[in-house]
């Protein structure tokens, strides 16, 4: 009874319940929780969607499973024989699917969490680290963290070097994006209503982690109440009279023109309803994770045609073939920026 | 007990027109009384009224259906509570007794689950609360037993938790950053995606479910009496019991398709109706049927204008039914006595 027996020694104190290994070093994750981590990290379970897909775009060989499996027409875009790899479920946010036994049975070398660094999900991390004995990293899911999160996760899994590549680009991609429009004072902005669901009427609010790159760039007009996902009425939607409508529901997206009720906004009057691409990840939110990158570019082009004159599709055949290790054909680009599935 | 109809139907169409006169004249986006009537008026009377669109596309394509469908929805659900509490002789019994909810429910989130259509997600919740119920209805009547209400009643709960069971699966295995938001949006009730569109199907479901039962209403109160009592009086009891479920489960699948499950109201509104014209079901029925459009529309208003973001009706309805149910059983405890 080892473990026991220092557990108790230590008062139960985490870090010391893990095995020791010969070799560890510690690293702080988002949370400013000091993981001991074994040597070599060859195996990582991903606790969700963002997480799997942050570490696909850095280390694909170290992905165990993804939380739900890929459909083939997403593995198009991703390198096969990692895409194709088998369903694990995800071990956080609400509800989980994954079995502890089973999550052991796959012998990861560290468990990684990308998203809210909440108390609660800190407290969720620290009690399956103590139960597993295997380290649990819980690294900053916020957009704008993007680049000290992939610093983070090169540290956790010794890819330093990838790590930084992609940190950089990410930097580079909010730095020019914003950079360029940091002259245009926040009232001038476009005002963006953030449509999802098939009547279009669920939006996200003020500091919503759905939103993060529509207001970055832009005014969202939901933005007044802080909170998540609310639905809100057609009435709602005409008082605030948006300029520009981002939708990830190609229903609405198809049937917004014609629909009697949305005719007076001034986004549909003016055709500036857009349907957001979502092959294989979606760029605007869903799942809120790195793919919402190049949707930044393409967010920015919509907003600011005139500021922004790059070839979105040049822009995403880089993204692809940089984040997702496969260089996307000109069809396939077709298909993505038409927002089809 | 000797009530006249008169002062309480009166009552129940005041609140009715109240409720229709606040639900038209208030909401998020500014209507002035006067663009309102000049719109309304020009709907009216086939021509074209001098207001800006914007204004006309709010009352005829956004307030109107809207409050025109929570009348309806309020109705149908008044209705359908007030017939399974005669049906089963007990004030606890609301409409998603047999499990038409629960089933709609069901429907609803499966839709959702495939990402099917808006159109295609109400079909599923209205064919899933008439199969549900069915299915109760099957279950309970093979049972042979001696009080077939009680069976009813009890296969409802039981096939109703089932179904609850099947909604929290199909919760637990859908994509939590797009379907779970949708389908609790669903589940808690709302008007707020209701479309013209909607309206005609809605109308003639509730309709025919309403009708049927208003058809019936000498026999209903008959069978407010003890089966043994009512078979003795010469009523079928069987196939009027199979009538009346057909119609309220029409009415409370259609209102759940179109609105989501808001509860309250069938379970609060048959006794505010019972409480202003008495048992008869002759009077009970219309009654109710006011007088739940008229909950609903005040309801649905302040859900649409409270805030930016809607507030849920089957929040507030509960919230505002709940306080309102104990003070009614604390001051008419005589009414069930």
């Amino acid at each position: 009874m080892p473990i026991s027996r220092r557990g108790f020694v230590a008062g139960g104190s985490a870090a010391v319940l893990l095995p020791s290994i010969t070799g560890a070093e510690t690293v702080r994750d988002s949370t400013g929780r000091d993981l001991p981590i074994p040597g070599k990290v060859g195996r990582v379970f991903p606790a969700g969607p963002p997480a799997a897909i942050l570490l696909y775009t850095l280390a694909p060989d170290l992905l165990l499973g993804w939380p739900r499996a890929n459909r083939p027409e997403e593995c198009a875009y991703m390198l096969p024989d990692i895409c194709m790899r088998p369903e694990v479920g995800r071990l956080t946010g609400r509800g989980n699917t994954a079995n502890l036994e089973s999550v052991l049975a796959l012998k990861p070398d560290l468990i990684l969490d990308v998203g809210s660094t909440a108390a609660t999900f800190v407290s969720l991390a620290e009690r399956v680290q103590q139960q597993t004995g295997i380290p649990y990293a819980l690294l900053d899911g916020r957009f704008d963290a993007t680049a000290a999160t992939y610093r983070t996760l090169g540290e956790l899994t010794a890819r330093q070097n990838d790590a930084a590549k992609l940190a950089r680009h990410a930097d580079d991609t909010i730095k020019t994006t914003t950079g360029r429009i940091s002259a245009i004072a926040a009232p001038a902005r476009p005002r963006v209503y953030y449509a999802r669901g098939p009547r279009g009427l669920s939006t996200g609010l003020g500091g919503s982690i759905n939103v993060e790159t529509i207001e970055m760039l832009a005014q969202n007009v939901a933005g007044a109440s802080q909170g998540g996902l609310a639905n809100v009425s057609i009435e709602q939607v005409l008082l605030w009279n948006p300029d520009v409508i981002i939708t990830i529901d190609q229903e609405f997206a198809a049937s917004v023109r014609s629909e009697p009720a949305w005719s007076s906004v001034k986004a549909v009057r003016d055709g500036r309803v857009h349907l957001s691409p979502k092959m294989p990840f979606g760029w605007v939110d869903f799942p809120p994770s790195v793919n919402r990158l190049i949707g930044l570019w393409w967010l920015a082009k919509i907003l600011y045609p005139d500021k922004f004159s790059e070839d979105i599709r040049m822009l995403t055949r880089d993204f692809y073939t940089m984040y997702y290790h496969r260089t996307p054909s000109d069809a396939q680009i077709d298909h993505v920026l038409a927002g089809r599935d | 007990m000797t009530r006249s109809v008169g002062p309480g139907l009166a009552i129940a169409i005041g609140v009715l027109v109240a409720g229709l006169l606040l639900a038209f004249t208030v909401g998020r986006y500014p209507v002035s009384l006067a663009d309102l009537f000049a719109v309304l008026l020009a709907k009216a009377t086939g021509h074209s009224a001098d207001v800006a669109p914007a204004i006309q596309s709010v009352v005829l394509q956004v307030r109107g259906p809207r409050v025109l469908a929570a009348a309806l929805v309020g109705a149908a659900l008044a209705v359908a509570g007030t017939a399974f509490q005669g049906l089963f002789r007990n004030p606890l019994v609301s409409p998603d007794i047999l499990g038409a909810s629960s089933g709609a429910a069901l429907g609803a989130v499966t839709g959702i689950f495939f990402s099917l259509s808006v159109l295609a997600i109400q079909a599923f919740a209205f064919a899933g609360g008439l199969l549900a119920v069915a299915a109760v209805y099957v279950v309970g009547s093979v049972v042979s037993a001696r009080d077939p209400i009680l069976v009813l009643v009890l296969t409802g709960v039981v096939v109703g938790a089932l179904l609850g069971a099947g909604v929290g699966l199909v919760k637990y295995l859908a994509d939590p950053y797009n379907q779970l938001p949708a389908m609790t949006f669903w589940l808690l009730g709302s008007l707020a995606s209701v479309n013209v569109s909607d309206l005609l199907p809605l109308f003639g479901l509730v309709a025919l479910g309403t009708a049927v039962l208003i058809a019936l209403r000498w026999r209903m109160n008959v069978m407010s009496l003890p089966e043994e009592e009512a078979r003795s009086l010469g009523v079928a009891t069987g196939p009027l019991r199979i009538a009346i479920v057909a119609a309220a489960t029409l009415t409370t699948s259609a209102s759940v398709a179109t609105a989501g499950i808001i509860g309250w109201v069938g379970l609060v509104v048959p006794h505010l109706a019972r409480s202003l014209v008495g048992p008869d079901f002759a009077r009970l029925l219309p009654t109710a049927a006011i007088l739940g459009g008229g909950y609903l529309l005040v309801i649905d208003t302040l859900a649409r204008t409270a805030a930016e973001v809607e507030i849920p009706l089957g929040i507030l309805t509960a919230v505002v039914g709940t306080p309102f149910f104990i003070w009614l059983l604390t001051s008419m405890q005589r009414t069930w006595s």
